[in-house]
């Protein structure tokens, strides 16, 4: 699993009919500096998270197959969790609520 | 998954059978969040009614093969699972964009 | 997929058993241009596909989805002979007719 930012939403009228009725967000990986680590993706929320919230993103089939209980489903990078804060070192380097990052170090 | 834009046609006769009778080959050129493209074009089974210039989703891997409607124990590793009608990031709307 | 053309083959007599059977073609890669890279991959034929093809290739566990290659040590498998592809709504980028 990953750090992701939302960064954007998705609208697919014409799909596979496993993703029918899903939410897809655009994610982008990071640190949690929140500098970008890897590709920018789409994922299926499965938490309701929105445009600039912080989550927990996996993006392997079979992880996604047993969250989605579709064994046959092509699904690969799913939004897991909404991220409320991180901590490091015993003190919180990122927080929701504020949306910033404390400063780390 | 990412997002792709929709590039070409490509046509191969001579196919591993039996699973891929039937599937559509299409290019399609992967792109960021600033819809620029990202990484080399890559070609997609594609099983559903979408074409050169539709802004597109498409799953990676053995997953791939997953997203073909009949068989899906082929040798597959890029399938478009869906047609974007709007992307919008940072205000932006992808989909409208070339 | 990626597209490529097959400019050889790779013989290993001493390989694991499991690739008893399996032939493998030496593929450069190219890109949407028709292009060669030089990049090129090791795949196991699974259309018998022939020297100077433009072919199409799947890896990682998506290469061991054939009757050829299941449950094989193989992550590169030949799925596809290209005949032609267009781009942007132009004439064909390549034609397997034409091809010399």
């Amino acid at each position: 699993m990953f750090l992701a930012d939302v960064v954007g939403t998705v609208v697919a009228p014409v799909q596979i009919p496993l993703l029918d009725g899903r939410t897809l967000l655009v994610v982008r990986p990071v640190q949690p500096s929140g500098s970008a680590t890897a590709k920018t993706r789409v994922a299926i929320d499965t938490v309701g998270a929105g445009e600039g919230d912080r989550v927990l993103v996996i993006d392997e089939g079979n992880s996604g197959r047993q969250i989605l209980d579709a064994p046959d489903g092509a699904v690969k990078t799913l939004i897991v969790g909404f991220v409320d804060a991180i901590e490091r070192d015993g003190a919180i380097i990122f927080d929701h609520r504020t949306g910033n990052h404390a400063p780390s170090g | 998954m990412y997002l792709a834009r929709v590039t070409g046609r490509l046509v191969a006769t001579q196919r591993y059978e039996p699973g891929l009778e039937g599937v559509r080959f299409q290019w399609i050129q992967p792109l960021d969040e600033a819809g620029q493209p990202m990484g080399a074009q890559l070609v997609a089974a594609v099983a559903l009614d979408v074409g050169p210039g539709d802004f597109v989703h498409f799953i990676d891997g053995r997953e791939a093969a997953l997203a073909l409607p009949d068989e899906t124990y082929v040798p597959i590793d890029v399938a478009v699972t869906g047609f974007v009608e709007q992307a919008a990031v940072n205000g932006r709307d992808l989909a409208k964009e070339d | 997929m990626r597209i490529g053309k097959v400019v050889g083959s790779v013989v290993a007599t001493q390989k694991d058993e499991k690739l008893v059977d399996c032939k493998f073609l030496l593929v450069q890669i190219h890109d949407h241009q028709n292009q060669p890279l030089e990049d090129y991959v090791v795949a196991v034929d699974a259309v018998g596909a022939g020297h100077g093809d433009v072919i199409l290739y799947a890896t990682g566990s998506s290469a061991r989805q054939t009757v050829l290659t299941d449950g094989r040590p193989c992550d590169a498998v030949i799925m596809a002979v290209v005949d032609s592809w267009d781009l942007d709504g132009g004439d064909n980028v390549y034609e397997k007719w034409r091809d010399g």
